[in-house]
């Protein structure tokens, strides 16, 4: 392999004159201690390197080695249900080195895995193609694939049974007449996507049990979604949230330059926390990324690349992956900072130029596919958006908006109020969910979109309102627009808002979403009604079911479809009762 | 450590901080070193960058009085460290670490980087035990939990320095752990008054005896402000994770670490981001409020309290802005309740903890107390939002309820955010129930029929008498 001679230091960016040959993105390692690095640029008599690790001590004369090969991790069946850091490479467990994250080499440690085989000696495989199931003492059960790139006739084939996972299972024997083992796990580059089949649209959604979302501004899989909000708006809980109930097979959490104590309280509860859908903990079906704001800078660049491209590995296995990355404004600001020490010309925000195509590099990766062994999977990308002073015309979050197609626009406003998920209405969108509505549809939810469409103005005209009532006063206002307030208010406390914390509420099955939507549907339908016969809706609002409607969310727990019938049927009756006491009223 | 190389007359320039040698040693990045002058004055530094020809040091002292000729460089062999051991407390230094109360040396126990290392992900324990402060904006609304860092970001002229001091004085454990307590108080940057008010009142409360204090002045080099939070936290560090305690840091003034940030980059020629600090300032930060936190099976926790003045009152300014993404929450001081005399002057719907829903609740303060903090905060939000319209329309064009939710705000924040004594917990909770028997209970939309009953009283009683 190449070597290269440390000529000058800068933070995580080092210049090293080289001996013999590199490529751009290969692999290094630097020193004694076989620090990790990537060539990032190339010149006649120098080599630019990015070090994904502290570089305290380093100096002049140190040697680095090339590998050959690009950036590359090690994907494999341990991967399910652990804890890595940027370049997956294993975060041991405290007893194996103490509490404190020291930089240099970490070896792959190989673990056996009980393999059973699908294919038989003799069998022509194809690039991507299953050749075994593995069944993991923790976590579901996996595939085993041929690497893309590689195929062959199989051959030596070994029987069923615990084998290491870089040991062959069997050798591909192709045209060639060349021999390629195949073992359970294979190295990938990370800024490469794995190829697939064909890309498929989309017309399923990725359920999250937020209402805000499922029922608003939903996700399609194979979609991408934004987050932006400034400090404390709920990114990381709704992340979080999400990664805990939506109903995906697995999920890659990408913690990228964030905090140690919220990777700390995920573990805690992914460890005792059951996935609803399968009664199995929530770990299990769960790969932690985790590179902390105070770990090294460089890694917090690669950890996305890295994290995308262990989702599209379980995609490939015909799994459904959703991806959550917090905060991809980190892993912006990591290029800035290795762009900085290199001299380039900043561009907008200090940003170099090529923030954008980066960015579209890692939304593009984001689809539901037809995978080269033929089955259906799907990449789900959700990214927190962190803008300077919350505001969005900054770049990392308009670049951003240019190629998701979920906007959840976190606001300030609702996060001081403690209304939560503080997802604005008027400032979010979804371009995803005229194409889901034919799911709800099929699932029952027959006024979805009809419903959807009377929640969404309603809360425009909200905001049009109370833009008034700051002029004229509420009091002066008609009854018909106090009328719109009030249902405005039930839509957001009874329906919107949905504490991550509650265990009654924190997720909500379609069934249930369906009925409560229903639910405030009649409400508005009768409540108008009642209005126009000269009701007043300060009298709406002062009766008991008005309360126990803004309270269902957190009273009426799934699969209480009595509950909610009553509650309709208290409504009609309340309704109606308003009606004749007021027309008594009017007659005396 | 004791092989030290020495440079002598390889310097070949001078600027600012920053002295440029020419590489004649095998020396590396970040290293400590040792510059001493012709003056005889040794200044310490580190090293700030090297290639293949030049190093270049960052002097930590001031480099006025040093010359090309007769300046001799040592180099240690490692980065910064600390020699700290247990009778460290009720001790005070400046801030290298070096002892200015008159009293002898530390015996050292242990000589630790100032650096430290990060903490890995999968080795911390998540933040769980209430930390009581005293103060009813914190410990109601907005709790401190032991291992969280939860600044105050206050403005000049604000009483954060007052409010500083009596939770040094009046934080509490519950009873059966109290004698672990400590506590770490760094001022960096700060004027002589202040750092005499401090050590007097530490003194005074007897706070001092548990603490141990280190005094960086504005008159001190810029340089040297960047390694006051590190030499502190370092020594919180030793005194959590090696001697069993809760260990409470209070860091102020962190915006004058930040301009001592921005001075130093900008004097090394760095490329500025917004407002002329380091792009890297987000990431340098971080160094420091991430050691706050528990270690799985130790017993002791490093809580952080840093305080940070926001220029122009601006909370979207680079310093209270990047700070506020690392750490878990913010408690944010006001003008305008300081100057209507409320003390202290929490504005707390853009206040926040983040842990607090681990600390507070059943067997920790009160099982109703996280929906008593959310009631709270909902109408009072409400109650911001009625002020709004009455300072346009007038009082006669709100609702009669807006109009209850409007005194409920005034009611809320001399009742309930302002105490001249520090208040327990309990009490806290005390007189937040009893704030919200001032609103219609139909509109009490974040507790439960039974909540209500239980803290207010019965469901059918007319809230307005
Ligand atoms: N869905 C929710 N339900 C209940 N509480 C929430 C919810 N979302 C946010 N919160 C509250 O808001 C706090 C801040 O949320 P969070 O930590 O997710 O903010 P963030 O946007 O990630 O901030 P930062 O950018 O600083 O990381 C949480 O600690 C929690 O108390
Ligand atoms: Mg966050």
């Amino acid at each position: 392999m190449s070597q290269a001679i440390i000529e000058w230091v800068s933070g995580p960016v080092v210049r090293a004159r080289p001996e013999g040959a590199f490529v751009m993105r290969e692999a290094v390692r630097v020193g004694e201690q076989g620090l990790l690095g990537e060539v990032i640029r190339i010149k006649e008599s120098e080599i630019v390197i990015q070090v994904y690790e502290d570089t305290t001590g380093l100096r002049p004369g140190i040697q680095i080695e090339g590998s050959g090969q690009p950036l590359s991790v090690r994907l494999g069946p341990g991967i399910l249900g652990g804890t890595f850091d940027g370049l997956l490479r294993p975060i041991a467990d405290i007893s194996v080195d103490g509490p404190w994250v020291k930089p240099g080499a970490i070896e792959h440690v190989a673990a056996d895995f009980y393999f059973m085989p699908q294919v038989a000696e003799g069998d022509a495989l194809t690039p991507g193609a299953i050749i075994g199931r593995v069944k993991p003492a923790r976590g579901r059960e996996q595939r085993i694939l041929v690497p893309p790139g590689t195929s062959g006739v199989v051959e030596e084939l070994v029987a069923e049974g615990e084998y290491r996972d870089d040991v062959p299972l069997c050798q591909l024997r192709n045209e060639d007449d060349k021999r390629h083992p195949v073992t359970m796990s294979h190295q990938w580059p990370v800024r490469r996507p794995r190829p697939v089949s064909a890309r498929l649209p989309s017309d399923e959604p990725m359920l999250t049990g937020q209402r805000v979302i499922d029922c608003l501004f939903p996700v399609a899989r194979g979609g991408k979604a934004a987050i932006p909000g400034g400090f404390g708006t709920g990114k990381t809980v709704l992340l979080e949230t999400l990664a805990k109930w939506c109903n995906a097979d697995v999920i890659v959490y990408v913690g990228c330059g964030e905090r140690g104590n919220e990777l700390a309280g995920l573990l805690e509860e992914f460890a005792e926390l059951e996935d609803p859908r399968t009664g199995r903990l929530l770990l299990e079906r769960t790969v932690l990324i985790a590179n902390t704001s105070n770990m090294p800078v460089a890694a917090r660049e690669a950890s996305i690349y890295t994290g995308v491209t262990v989702a599209e590995y379980f995609r490939d296995q015909g799994y459904d992956v959703a991806l959550m990355a917090d905060s991809t404004s980190r892993w912006a600001e990591a290029l800035r900072e290795v762009s900085g020490r290199l001299g380039e010309l900043p561009g907008e925000g200090g940003y170099p130029a090529y923030l954008s195509s980066r960015l579209a590099d890692f939304y593009e990766r984001a689809a539901k596919v037809r995978t080269l062994a033929g089955e259906t999977g799907s990449v789900t990308l959700m990214g927190a958006v962190s803008p300077p002073s919350g505001d969005f015309s900054e770049p990392v979050t308009s670049h951003t908006r240019r190629y998701i197609r979920s906007f959840w626009a976190l606001d300030t406003h609702r996060a001081h109020a403690r209304f939560y998920p503080a997802i604005h209405p008027l400032h979010s969108y979804s371009t995803d969910a005229g194409r889901l509505a034919r799911w709800w549809h099929a699932e029952g939810c027959t006024h979805w979109e009809e419903l959807r469409t009377r929640f969404l103005t309603l809360l425009d005209e909200q905001a049009r309102l109370e833009r008034m009532a700051r002029i004229i006063g509420k009091d002066a206002m008609p009854p018909r627009q106090r009328f719109i307030l009030m249902c405005a208010e039930l839509l957001n406390e009874g329906f919107l808002r949905q504490s991550a914390f509650s265990e009654i509420d924190r997720s909500a099955s379609p069934a249930r979403q369906a009925v409560m939507m229903r639910i405030i549907g009649e409400f508005i339908e009768q409540a108008e009604r009642v209005v126009a016969d000269g009701v007043l809706p300060e009298a709406i609002a002062q009766l008991p079911v008005f309360r126990r409607l803004m309270r269902m969310s957190e009273e009426i727990p799934e699969g209480q479809w009595e509950e909610f019938s009553e509650l309709s049927d208290e409504l009609d009756k309340s309704m109606v009762g308003l009606v004749t006491s007021n027309q008594q009223t009017g007659e005396a | 450590m004791f092989a030290r190389l020495t440079a002598e007359g390889a310097a070949n320039r001078v600027e600012g901080p920053l002295l440029f040698l020419r590489r004649t040693l095998d020396v590396g990045y970040n290293e400590a070193v040792e510059v001493e002058g012709s003056d005889g004055i040794v200044r310490l530094g580190r090293v700030a960058t090297v290639d293949d020809d030049t190093i270049v040091i960052e002097v930590l002292d001031d480099t006025a009085g040093l010359a090309l000729a007769g300046t001799r460089v040592r180099f240690f062999g490692e980065p910064l460290k600390f020699n700290v051991g247990y009778g460290i407390l009720d001790r005070v230094f400046n801030g290298v670490g070096e002892v200015i109360d008159g009293g002898p040396p530390i015996a050292a126990e242990k000589s630790m980087s100032i650096d430290g290392l990060p903490m890995k992900p999968v080795a911390r324990e998540a933040p769980k035990d209430f930390l009581e402060t005293g103060v009813s904006a914190i410990d109601l609304m907005n709790s401190l939990v032991r291992g969280q860092k939860l600044p105050l970001f206050s403005g000049g002229g604000l009483p954060h320095d007052q409010i500083a001091m009596s939770i040094a004085a009046n934080a509490r454990l519950p009873s059966a752990e109290a004698q672990e307590f400590a506590i770490v108080f760094a001022g960096i940057g700060v004027p002589h008054e202040s750092a005499e008010y401090f050590q007097r009142e530490m003194e005074r409360s007897g706070a001092l005896e548990r603490s141990v204090l280190f005094l960086n002045l504005a008159s001190d080099s810029s340089a040297q402000r960047l390694l006051t939070p590190r030499y502190a936290l370092t020594a919180a560090e030793y005194l959590a994770f090696h001697e069993g305690k809760h260990v409470l840091v209070i860091l102020t003034d962190m915006t004058n670490y930040c301009e001592a940030l921005r001075e130093v980059s900008a004097s090394r020629g760095e490329v500025p981001s917004r407002k002329g600090y380091p792009g890297y300032m987000y990431s340098d930060l971080a160094t420091l409020f991430e050691r706050a936190g528990r270690i799985k099976g130790m017993p002791g926790t490093l809580t952080q309290l840093p305080i940070l003045t926001m220029p122009n009152d601006d909370i979207g300014h680079p310093i209270p802005d990047l700070s506020g993404y690392i750490t878990e929450g913010q408690i944010v001081l006001d003008r305008d309740l300081h100057r209507r005399g409320i003390y202290p002057p929490v504005k707390v719907l853009p206040s926040l903890s983040r842990l607090m829903k681990d600390g507070i609740g059943e067997g920790m303060t009160h099982r109703d107390h996280p929906a008593l903090a959310a009631q709270l905060y909902a109408a009072y939000a409400r109650a911001q939002q009625a002020r709004i319209l009455a300072s346009v329309v007038g009082e006669d064009g709100l609702t009669e309820v807006d109009r209850q939710f409007l005194e409920f705000g005034s009611h809320f924040e001399s009742n309930i955010i302002a105490h001249a004594e520090p208040r327990p917990v309990e009490d806290s909770m005390a007189v937040g129930w009893e704030g919200l028997k001032h609103l219609p209970r139909n509109e009490l939309h974040r507790l439960s029929d039974a909540q209500i009953e239980q803290h207010l009283g019965h469901h059918d009683q007319p809230a307005e008498e």
